[in-house]
């Protein structure tokens, strides 16, 4: 059984985050690392081969040379092998051109079973694994807060606002799985050591059959036109704890709220 | 003039808050035309009228409930294709974005999600970076598919005398793969939806487990109840209340946070509130940079006395 895990590598959330002068989410000038969120989808994919002796898990990332940390970090985890897909082209690209590369590129890698996170942790569109699986005709079963693995089968536990579903598809498929699907694991100095020699493959859109001019910034059928800081926020009142009651209440009686 | 769907989310008829913002953005566009999956009744069709809904179009194919997310991308990629829609508004919630991605690959469309607000030549505006910049944006191909933020604009009546139709759609046997085998209800809290309140009152770690006073002073506020990741992942509360970056972004009137420190990732589902009231011991906590009125000290001493005086004043 082959899984192949989509790991990308985002800006770090807890650093200053800006934009490039192009508008795209600058990824020079801040440190990165694997999107947290996809740090689930890792350990799920590493739960389901510790139960079985016949998986493969391949950690695919599309990004810059950057990107490989993604890749490294999940190698270190405990996953087998890495597929980095880098392109100048990319940059730049929607998710509509995002989707359809990786849509390729796990065409290519013919897994069994794609597990992604439930979004990532800068674009937060939350929306690449339901689109992969329009591009592939696959079944979706995404943002499971329980993954389990039977025969050919996969289901989730899938919570809304109103219910609790269960959902059931047929490999091959793609899910992808929230925060609540389990701590992601630490890599162990032996998974530390065992990554360096683990196979790391990379793509480049030729690779994948798909034309330069087809995806990236000009290709992009959204465009930003303005990004704006938020302005610094002007400091409050702060009291201290005796004082806290009749200030709260004073607050809330100011806006009509009491 | 050019029509605009959107999808009206609706529980037993009962048309959502969001659907209802969803119009009144859609009026700015066009004219808006109304999807409505599932049975629904004629109250329906009328809270959608009061909001300028010139058409209700209902969609009630069983796979609509029995598969997740694709069959209804496809039925709405069948309306587009005969009302030709300038653009198509969903409510921002998973489903919703998982739809609306569906669809932009269907009908060859530009995406955005977490729209705040969109102008009459489709300029869109997003808050990224966990509210810390703000994006203005457009798409340049196809019909603008968008998802909007709930509670992003306030809702404004335009009356009219919507017309009602049932549309038969054909669902593909691709879109028939995830199968939804069971559902299990959730029970309803009674508090007004955590996304459409007015007021949020939310417990982090500080509640060291006990949402006592945070439950109470939501009540007598009117308001719903939050929690942190923290407080979910300590199993003080469901996940369903979880605000942030993996729970559900809020924008009220009043915000009180008590008890959480406001990490980057729950201040990325709060710092659009309009107004910020933070409880917490620690005056380091990053949540007082956020705050309007900041109170260094125990929730539990300061929301009782709180609590207390405001049912006084209630008489």
């Amino acid at each position: 059984m082959k899984i192949v895990v989509l790991a990308k590598h985002v800006p770090d959330a807890t650093g200053e985050r800006t934009f490039a002068a192009d508008g795209t989410v600058d990824r020079a000038s801040s440190d990165g690392l694997l999107s947290e969120l996809d740090e689930y989808a890792v350990e799920q994919a590493l739960q389901i081969a510790d139960e079985r002796d016949d998986v493969e898990v391949v950690a695919m990332t599309l990004g810059p040379e950057d990107a490989a940390d993604a890749i490294k970090r999940s190698l270190q985890m405990g996953a087998s092998a890495g597929v980095h897909i880098i392109d100048e082209a990319v940059h730049g690209s929607d998710a509509l051109a995002t989707s359809a590369i990786l849509a390729e590129a796990i065409t290519k890698a013919a897994p069994d079973l794609v597990i992604c996170g439930m979004a990532s942790t800068d674009g937060t569109m939350g929306v690449i694994p339901a689109m992969i699986a329009e591009r592939l005709n696959w079944p979706a079963a995404t943002l499971g807060a329980t993954l389990s693995l039977a025969d050919d089968q996969v289901t989730i536990r899938r919570d809304d606002d109103v219910a609790s579903l269960t959902i059931e598809a047929s490999l091959p498929a793609i899910v992808s799985v929230t925060d609540q699907s389990g701590e992601a694991r630490y890599p162990s100095m032996k998974g530390i050591l065992a990554a360096k020699k683990k196979p790391v493959e990379t793509w480049t859109l030729a690779d994948l059959g798909i034309a330069e001019a087809a995806v990236g910034l000009d290709a992009a059928w959204s465009k930003v036109h303005q990004t704006t800081p938020r302005p610094p926020k002007e400091q409050g009142r702060v009291v201290e704890e005796e004082d806290g009651a009749s200030a709260l209440i004073d607050f809330l009686a100011a806006g009509k709220y009491i | 003039m050019s029509e605009v769907l959107i999808v009206a989310e609706h529980a037993d008829s009962h048309i959502s808050k969001p659907a209802l913002e969803l119009l009144t953005l859609a009026r700015r566009l066009g004219d808006p035309v109304a999807v409505v999956f599932g049975e629904s009744d004629d109250t329906a069709a009328k809270a959608l009228g009061e909001y300028g809904a010139s058409r209700v179009l209902t969609v009630t194919d069983p796979a609509i409930n029995d598969y997740l997310v694709a069959p209804k991308a496809e039925a709405l990629a069948q309306i587009a294709e005969s009302v030709q829609p300038v653009a198509i508004l969903i409510t921002s919630t998973p489903e919703g974005k998982e739809i609306a991605g569906r669809l932009a690959i269907k009908l060859g469309s530009g995406l955005i999600t977490d729209a705040t607000d969109i102008v009459a030549d489709g300029t869109t505006t997003q808050s990224v970076f966990a509210g810390n910049w703000t994006v203005t944006a457009s798409v340049t191909h196809g019909p603008l598919v968008v998802t909007v933020k709930p509670n992003a604009i306030t809702p404004e009546p335009a009356p009219v005398e919507p017309a009602t139709e049932q549309i038969q759609v054909s669902i593909s046997e691709a879109a028939k793969s995830a199968r939804i085998v069971n559902s299990e209800p959730k029970k309803s809290s009674g508090r007004p939806e955590l996304t459409e309140a007015a007021v949020v009152v939310s417990g982090g770690r500080g509640t060291a487990g006990n949402f006592t006073a945070v439950e109470e002073l939501a009540d007598v506020l009117g308001g719903a109840v939050g929690a942190s990741r923290a407080a979910v992942d300590a199993g003080w509360y469901p996940y369903a209340y979880q605000i942030g970056q993996t729970g559900k972004t809020v924008s009220p009137q009043l915000y009180i946070a008590a008890g959480i420190s406001g990490a980057i990732q729950h201040r990325a589902g709060m710092q659009t509130s309009k107004a910020i009231v933070a409880v917490n011991k620690d005056a380091e906590a990053p949540i007082f940079a956020l705050a309007d009125l900041g109170i260094v000290g125990d929730l539990h001493k300061v929301l009782p006395v709180v609590i207390e005086e405001i049912k006084k004043r209630k008489g």
